[in-house]
């Protein structure tokens, strides 16, 4: 009885191993760097991948709704950079002499938050509209929203960098809990949580969660069986569109400056943890979990990388051949199903 | 020499579950017209495929002037001088005809003596010199995507004619052509003929069939029933031929009463023009109401355009007094009727979702506590409920559905639609690709649903099923209502009659 019940627990890690094969093989590569280079198992650099991590997860959530309706946004990373460029030029200090609208006021920034989700709600009803109702593939909407959101934050920043901050915005997102021994629990990670649980709910529990898969899953299907694809998948974008603008609100506080070019490439790191966690391409599949694993082994990777001193420039290729690893090993499950 | 310039002899070929054909014969004479008729899924299409070397025979043989053939696959039939132009186009619009016809086996060219090259100039010659030969005066370098559906068809036969065939299938050729164009078709497979071409040619249209065809051969559920001369053939002994099957008693007894009307259809018309038109039927509480018609009766397309699928144009729908208006599923839905899709794959089952998530889809606004979470054991209540009732076989409601039988799979798209309550529901083949069991507990369920008082339109193609589980018939022959005939006096004859009511 008890040997049946071992070996049922191997199998199922086994089963565990083989279908999410790029976490096992990372998460053995973190331990392996561990032991050999010095300082990778410290608090301070646990605290680095957490704050990393969480930024990285708020946009990961933002674009999973796109992918599990077998769509995809490729305007994640500029809408992030928009929105720090507004939330930067918004925040800026009152007596800062590199003001940039030096019409405004010195800014509250809860007022400047809300704004800045605001804008992008207006971005994610631009690509639902552009997806839905002009009926561009997903691909192509957002790589043309992309491209055009790029170019507004060029023309706002006047390509700049932005600094001067107020000091409770800088402060507030960058506070932390506790430091023992230079390890800490920063805030951000607490609002990664709290939306983690909420989209959680949302996936699970409610509606609109269900709604989303169900068009992942078959589309056809789910507009006759009642549900309102074209309203689905608007919002939809425009959740991602907050998302994003939440990310980029945080980041440029995180960083202590914005620019234009601020999230470049963040979309691809998003996709690729959303598919590293069992996101399916292909639509209709994938966990809130999921994504927080896929985000974070991510993350590691860039760590692991950092920390074996590579060439950053290497980093992009690694990433890229990690990428294309993962959905291919998507696509042959699918395939093998088939 | 043979008489026959392709015989096909004791041909039998099996798929899961179902013998499609069952030791067929089929003889070509050189210059005749061979027409092949059967009702749908007597197994016409796979004999051709067999031919064409689509599909591979599992038992019998072909020979062509006497000698025996194996044939691999389609590029190995066209060299052999088969061809076949299929029932549903599939042209490169985007291209030109020339490229169509010689899509594959371009003319080709050496440039500079060693580089190959597509040689336009004798491609587009040898399409003027082809077109010409089927009778058409168009430009060879024109897009196929802006020719007429009979053009781009003369476009295929053209393409048939360029391999220089002997054996020229034509699959349902008329289906989709203006009278005019009819004629213009017939004219080129007069001079076919004329060539010394065997043309088989499939079709439901008898009139059509006596008119130019020379032979007639006769299937039914997958046997060869007799091959005869056109001229000793009428329209009621066809039809008999194709129908002559025995009823057995493969349905439950039916205790519905209909009753008082509660959905009537005045002047439904399609955006399309070639689908269904001028449709008016009422529906009574109780009532099953069987939809027959031949492949192309536009049945399907009725439906999903009153459930909101698909467009129309004009047309009034009352549901219990008041008329509605149908612009997505969502409306119908919301007014309380049902539609289980014929395309279970397509546009039925969301394959990597659950059994629980397909089962509550349509109705997970009963589900919700505070009206935004969805209570998990509803959704577990509603699952158990239904897999007790209809039987259905399932490990667990987590489960995906893809992973189930095709009939649990139906039962558990029934229970969909069910969980909203609705009071009509629009059936289309619900037991299309179900076991023999499974069929009978949806015939149970229909009857059921009947008794209780709902209001159920089946589309079928099983002559069987509309006459053993129907109140009343409504026959549909392309795009319109052809006919009603009460289930008591229905018989196959009579629908058929109705269903090859063309204009």
């Amino acid at each position: 009885m008890e040997a049946k019940k071992q070996s049922g627990f191997g199998k199922k890690l086994i089963g565990t191993i083989t279908r999410n094969p790029i976490v096992f093989l990372l998460v053995i590569a973190a331990i392996v760097v561990g032991c050999l280079v010095d300082n990778f198992f410290s608090w301070a650099n646990l605290s680095n991948l957490m704050s990393n991590t969480a930024i990285r997860f708020l946009i990961a959530l933002g674009v999973s709704g796109c992918l599990i309706t077998k769509g995809t946004d490729l305007s994640a990373g500029r809408q992030v950079g928009f929105a720090a460029v507004i939330a930067g030029i918004m925040c800026q200090r009152g007596d800062y002499n590199g003001r940039l609208w030096k019409f405004l006021p010195e800014m509250n920034i809860g007022l400047v938050f809300i704004i800045v989700v605001a804008i992008g709600l207006c971005w994610g009803l631009l690509n639902g509209f552009i997806v839905t109702k002009l009926h561009v593939p997903p691909f192509i909407a957002t790589l043309g929203t992309q491209t055009i959101i790029y170019g507004i934050s060029l023309v706002i920043s006047d390509a700049q960098p932005i600094g001067g901050f107020q000091k409770i915005y800088t402060s507030l997102i960058n506070g932390r809990i506790g430091d023992v021994k230079g390890f800490h629990l920063p805030y951000l990670l607490f609002v990664a949580a709290v939306f983690g649980v909420v989209f959680w709910f949302i996936y699970n529990k409610m509606r609109f969660g269900k709604y989303m898969y169900a068009i992942g899953g078959n589309d056809v299907a789910a507009e006759v069986s009642g549900v309102n694809t074209t309203k689905t998948l608007m919002r939809i974008y425009a959740t991602a569109g907050i998302m994003y603008a939440i990310a980029g609100y945080l980041l440029a506080a995180k960083s202590g400056g914005a620019s234009a070019s601020m999230g470049q490439g963040y979309e691809l790191e998003a996709i690729a943890g959303c598919t590293i966690g069992g996101v399916s391409t292909t639509g209709g599949i994938g966990t809130v979990p999921g994504i927080l694993i896929g985000v974070l082994v991510f993350e590691l990777l860039k760590i692991i990388l950092q920390f074996l001193g590579v060439n950053p420039y290497y980093n992009y290729v690694v990433q890229g051949l990690v990428i294309v690893l993962a959905v291919s090993l998507d696509i042959r499950k699918y395939i093998a199903k088939k | 020499m043979s008489e026959y310039v392709l015989e096909m002899t004791g041909v039998s070929k099996v798929f899961p579950g179902v013998k499609a054909l069952d030791n067929v014969q089929l003889k070509l004479r050189p210059g005749k017209v061979h027409a092949l008729m059967g009702e749908n899924g007597a197994g016409k299409s796979t004999l051709m495929k067999c031919m064409f070397g689509i599909y591979k025979m599992d038992q019998g043989q072909i020979l062509m002037d006497g000698q025996p053939v194996t044939i691999n696959d389609p590029m190995d039939a066209l060299r052999k001088g088969i061809a076949m132009v299929h029932q549903e186009l599939q042209p490169i619009p985007a291209r030109t005809v020339g490229e169509n016809i010689f899509l594959g086996r371009y003319p080709m060219k050496k440039a500079l003596g060693f580089i190959p090259m597509i040689d336009h100039a004798k491609m587009y010659a040898d399409t003027a010199e082809l077109l010409k030969r089927v009778r058409m005066n168009f430009d060879p370098k024109q897009k196929v995507g802006e020719l007429s559906v009979s053009q781009m068809q003369s476009v295929e036969i053209a393409k048939a004619v360029s391999a220089n065939c002997r054996v020229l299938i034509l699959d349902e050729p008329t289906s989709s052509l203006t009278a005019n164009e009819v004629e213009a078709l017939f004219r080129i497979i007069e001079d076919l003929k004329a060539e010394g071409v065997a043309i088989v040619y499939i079709s439901h249209k008898m009139d059509e069939i006596l008119r130019i065809g020379d032979e007639v051969t006769i299937m039914r559920d997958g046997k060869y029933i007799g091959t005869w001369d056109a001229s000793e053939l009428t329209t009621d002994m066809i039809i008999t031929r194709m129908v002559g099957r025995e009823l057995t008693n493969l349905y439950p007894k039916r205790e519905n009463v209909p009753g008082e009307v509660v959905f009537e259809v005045k002047d439904f018309t399609s955006i399309n023009p070639r689908s269904f038109r001028n449709v008016n039927f009422q529906l009574r509480k109780g009532e099953i109401l069987g939809v027959g018609g031949l492949v192309g009766a536009q049945r399907t397309e009725l439906m999903e355009g009153l459930f909101g699928i698909r467009s129309h144009t004009t047309g009034q729908i009352f549901y219990k007094g008041k008329e509605i208006t149908v612009n997505r599923p969502k409306d119908a839905i919301d007014q309380g009727i049902a539609m289980l899709t014929e395309d279970r794959r397509g546009s039925g089952i969301m394959g990597v979702l659950s059994v629980a998530d397909n089962i509550s889809i349509a109705s997970l606004n009963q589900y919700l506590d505070h009206g935004y979470f969805i209570n998990g054991k509803k959704v577990e209540q509603l699952v158990q409920d239904n897999v007790k009732k209809m039987n259905i076989k399932t490990p667990s409601s987590k489960t995906l559905i893809k992973s189930l039988s095709g009939g649990n799979q139906q039962k558990v798209l029934v229970g969909r639609w069910l969980a909203n309550n609705p009071d009509v529901l629009i059936l289309d083949e619900p037991t299309r690709g179900i076991d023999v069991g499974a069929k009978y507990e949806i015939y149970c369920i229909i009857a059921d649903l009947a008794k209780e008082g709902k209001s159920i339109i089946m589309i079928s193609s099983e002559m069987g099923e509309l006459i053993g589980m129907s109140d009343r018939i409504m026959v549909m022959c392309d795009g319109r209502v052809t006919g009603f005939i009460d289930g008591s006096e229905a018989t196959q004859e009579n629908i058929m009659t109705y269903a090859t009511q063309f204009e």
